[in-house]
């Protein structure tokens, strides 16, 4: 994977988000957005409602992926764009999906609703509505996923990088600063974890940093690329934006997101949880 | 810029006491910015959160006690940046204009 086949620019949607086979899905955190107004022809997935399984914490299974997407109107050979809100955490979340359920072309729109919007281009409330397919995915591609036993083997024997913020990392905060704080999970990170913040890979405007800059952050931050790399964050979303950016920008090899995340990790009995800036022992 | 005025965000099933927020409204002269972006900035210019506005320009963190910086993207416009302090049982009312 490089920048050129998983990134696409706002001037290149505008020039092809007409043509047959090219599929936009705004995927946001406030899933109240894309009603208000997203980019002609656009369909929409709600992350929670659509990605996520109704009882069990977990995601969509194949069956339910392959009925959403039938339902939603994609088809397996469709070039897929994502694009969202929060510099695209959530579009690169179902990114990721897509990728793991083995579609073919998916794409993420550089920069997101946010890029979008600071360059004033066109959002409309149409309503779009696609013909339904016979969607068909496959088995899940489990070496883009880790759980959490792998995870605790991981401590001090692969790159552990928590992409959440510094306040975060540290256990000053235990969720992102734009949710109420109150939780019933532990604050900290797991020991041994680089902690990169997600946004350092980005501009202010939501774009992606150049290749050498974002090579540069995860080397200087203690990255060995040599090594495998699990990426988290609280539910798994912002870990995915760093996935994208290892794994199908910089073409990492054996990068995975633990989806599980701080929710998880936070409440398991007798994991150990490091406090403070400093990474910690294994 | 402490202490919730009128005109503010409801803050109606927040528990001032156990959160420290910031909030405001983003402002074009006297109009509201609607789908401004605004960013939450650490002590050390680290990201830390990021919230589009709302139809009336109001934004809202839930920030932990200290110095923060809210730095707000607008169309049309160059990125402002306000210094704001938290703390848990005060809100931290701040008007940006772009």
């Amino acid at each position: 994977m490089s920048r050129e086949s998983a990134l696409v620019s706002a001037d290149w949607v505008e020039e092809h988000k007409n043509d047959a086979g090219v599929v936009l899905i705004e995927v946001d955190e406030d899933v109240s957005a894309y009603d208000a107004g997203h980019i002609a022809g656009a369909i929409k997935l709600d992350w929670k409602d659509d990605l996520q399984d109704p009882v069990r914490r977990d995601f969509v299974n194949k069956d339910q992926f392959q009925a959403l997407l039938s339902d939603r109107g994609v088809k397996n050979e469709d070039t897929v764009v994502l694009y969202g809100g929060n510099n695209n955490w959530f579009a690169a979340y179902a990114y990721w999906y897509f990728k793991l359920y083995g579609h073919g072309d998916v794409k993420l729109l550089d920069g997101g609703r946010k890029r979008w919007e600071l360059d004033s281009r066109e959002l409309t409330d149409e309503v779009v509505k696609r013909e339904a397919t016979e969607y068909k995915a496959k088995d899940p591609d489990l070496t883009i996923r880790a759980f959490r036993d792998e995870v605790n083997e991981a401590i001090g024997v692969k790159n552990l990088v928590d992409v959440r913020s510094p306040d975060e990392y540290a256990g000053r905060l235990l969720a992102p600063a734009h949710l109420p704080q109150e939780q019933a999970q532990r604050a900290g990170h797991i020991p041994t974890a680089a902690n990169i913040p997600w946004s350092k890979a980005a501009n202010d405007d939501g774009t992606f940093r150049a290749d050498d800059e974002l090579k540069q952050l995860y080397a200087d931050a203690g990255v060995d690329f040599g090594k495998d790399t699990i990426a988290y964050c609280r539910i798994g979303e912002r870990s995915a934006h760093t996935w994208f950016v290892l794994h199908e920008i910089l073409g990492q090899e054996n990068v995975k997101n633990y989806d599980g995340s701080w929710t998880e990790w936070g409440s398991l009995v007798g994991v150990p949880v490091a406090l403070g800036d400093e990474p910690g022992e294994a | 810029m402490c202490g919730a005025k009128q005109g503010g965000l409801d803050l109606k099933g927040v528990d001032v006491d156990k959160e420290a927020v910031i909030q405001g409204q983003v402002l074009r002269g006297e109009e509201p910015v609607g789908g401004a972006y605004v960013r939450l900035l650490d002590s050390t210019g680290e990201f830390t959160a990021e919230v589009p506005t709302s139809a009336t320009g109001h934004f809202r963190f839930f920030a932990a006690p200290g110095s923060w910086t809210l730095r707000t993207l607008a169309p049309k416009a160059d990125p402002v940046d306000r210094q704001v302090v938290a703390q848990y049982g005060e809100v931290a009312e701040v008007a940006v204009t772009v």
